[in-house]
């Protein structure tokens, strides 16, 4: 089986027009790389002459430089990637437990009407607390350590995967599920056959919207009560006035942030890529 | 006989849409079931399927009165509907259990056969109509069906993809004397597949006629022979009024 498997690459590649366009492919990314970084740079490049002549003061806005060697002094300790390091366990924990219990529950309410009485409801009606609200009740019943952030964490991932997950279950289209029937699947073969694959883009969109909203919770939960962790550094930045510590926190969340986004993405396009999608021109 | 229908009636909410169906159907007999839109042809078509049970009266199938859907049959849509996360081997291989070498060198003849060498890998996005229409003719034939069930198969198709695969059609029937029951509305079609055409008209949809087409194949589409019966069809189903 593995050998005809890339057999089968062999014939998509000799089929795929793109493979001979190759080089303007290149040229293309790179095109984009440029648009894409042009403003950013000209952008640092006003701030750091403006930071030079004094037009801003620097304890309220300091210079890219001086951002960088705080990042740099950080990082030289070691202290920083203790931080990092925190903040990334407290985001994957609460997305994994998040998305996990988000699963269980969207596959129970997306195939049963039973379960969907049951639980829709419920869910739904505590979908409308703005889920920051729960951040002080979490810390008075779990303390101010791990869990409480954890579970702060996965009730922000939880509900745009269930959502979407469950969309994308009862959307299924019924002619897919005809087919189906023609071939007298079983409701389970039915399920991991037809539905759980169909419903995979829309799970995708959940997760990476779960993401999102998990780095958005992490920050709340460090920001409320914390000895570790980027968002601590904003909390250490404000008390000590020292911005660039704040700026190096923020840099850091867009990046590890973008980073873990990219790679959902990776993973959508290598498990989506049959989709038909629409493909912008120039 | 393979395929025997009793008084087959079907209602949605208060309206029959077939009333009182009876029909026999040989084995390795093509018979089209014509009509105008709305006469029913469809229903008549899924609850002999089985996709829908809602109806009253009997279908039976190589002898065996089921409601639901049968080992022998197989159906093809108007529509390819092909998984489009499946690649066209795995599409044709959809519905065969066992070995999976021996089901993957099953889907290979059949793929082979439908003229699909060397498309194994791709995904259903990158398949034209037509191509596609022989996948969903693939997946249906590589479970051996002893009948066919085809709704509109070819209507979606432009009018020369749509020649080539009513003859793939005929090349099955003389390798495999698969029975088919054919749901169509066009008349040339049903006059050139055909060996019995039963018109169906009205709402409830009830038979009218049927035709016994009786011209050797392989048939001239143009021939004076197939514009007879078409005229007596045109007149059966008297579209004027």
């Amino acid at each position: 089986m593995a050998k005809t498997l890339s057999e089968n690459q062999a014939h998509i590649q000799a089929y795929t027009p793109t493979k001979l366009k190759s080089k303007p492919k290149f040229a293309h990314s790179s095109r984009k790389w440029l648009l894409g970084s042009l403003f950013p740079i000209v952008l640092i490049i006003i701030w750091e002459t403006v930071s030079q002549l004094g037009v801003v003061e620097s304890y309220q806005l300091p210079a890219p430089t001086v951002i960088v060697d705080e990042l740099i002094q950080l990082a030289s300790t070691g202290e920083l990637f203790e931080h990092i390091y925190i903040t990334l366990y407290r985001v994957f924990g609460g997305f994994i437990l998040g998305t996990i219990v988000a699963i269980v529950l969207a596959l129970g309410v997306g195939f049963s009407k039973t379960a969907e009485e049951l639980f829709d409801p419920m869910i739904q009606a505590l979908r409308s607390i703005p889920s920051l609200a729960w951040v002080p009740l979490f810390i008075l019943w779990m303390g101010i350590g791990e869990s409480s952030k954890i579970t702060m964490i996965a009730v922000g991932v939880f509900f745009p995967v269930y959502l979407n997950l469950v969309t994308g279950i009862v959307t299924v289209d019924r002619k897919l599920i005809e087919v189906g029937k023609i071939y007298q699947l079983s409701l389970f073969q039915q399920v991991y056959r037809i539905i759980l694959p169909a419903s995979l883009p829309s799970f995708l969109i959940g997760l990476r919207t779960g993401l999102g909203l998990g780095w958005m919770f992490v920050v709340a939960a460090e920001l409320m009560g914390a000895s570790q962790g980027l968002g601590y550094l904003l909390v250490v930045g404000q008390n000590t006035l020292s911005p660039e510590t704040i700026l190096v926190s923020i840099i850091l969340f867009a990046f590890i942030g973008k980073v873990s986004d990219w790679f959902l993405k990776l993973i959508e396009l290598r498990l989506l890529r049959w989709q038909d999608r629409f493909v912008r021109g120039n | 006989m393979s395929l025997v229908l009793e008084n087959l009636s079907r209602r949605f909410k208060d309206t029959d849409a077939i009333r009182d169906i009876n029909l026999s159907v040989e084995d390795g007999e093509i018979v089209g079931l014509l009509g105008t839109s709305g006469c029913g042809k469809s229903t008549l078509l899924r609850a002999i399927s089985g996709l829908d049970q809602a109806y009253t009266g009997t279908v039976s199938i190589n002898d065996q009165v089921k409601k639901g859907v049968h080992d022998a049959t197989n159906f093809i849509f108007q529509e390819p509907r092909l998984l489009p996360w499946l690649t066209v081997e795995d599409n044709i291989m959809f519905g065969l259990k066992g070995k999976p070498k021996a089901s993957f060198d099953r889907a290979r003849r059949f793929i082979h056969y439908v003229g699909l060498s060397g498309k194994e890998a791709l995904y259903p996005k990158q398949l034209s109509g037509g191509m596609a229409q022989r996948v969903a003719i693939a997946r249906a034939l590589v479970m051996q069906p002893d009948i066919l069930l085809l709704d509109e198969p070819f209507s979606a198709l432009d009018a020369f993809t749509k020649m080539q695969l009513q003859d793939l059609l005929l090349e099955i029937w003389h390798k495999y004397q698969t029975t088919m029951v054919l749901v169509t509305h066009d008349i040339d079609e049903a006059l050139y597949l055909c060996d019995r055409i039963v018109v169906l008209r009205g709402q409830p949809g009830e038979i009218i006629k049927t035709i016994n087409v009786t011209e050797p194949r392989p048939r001239d589409r143009g021939s004076v022979e197939l514009a007879n019966y078409k005229a007596d069809i045109l007149d059966q189903l008297d579209l004027n009024q």
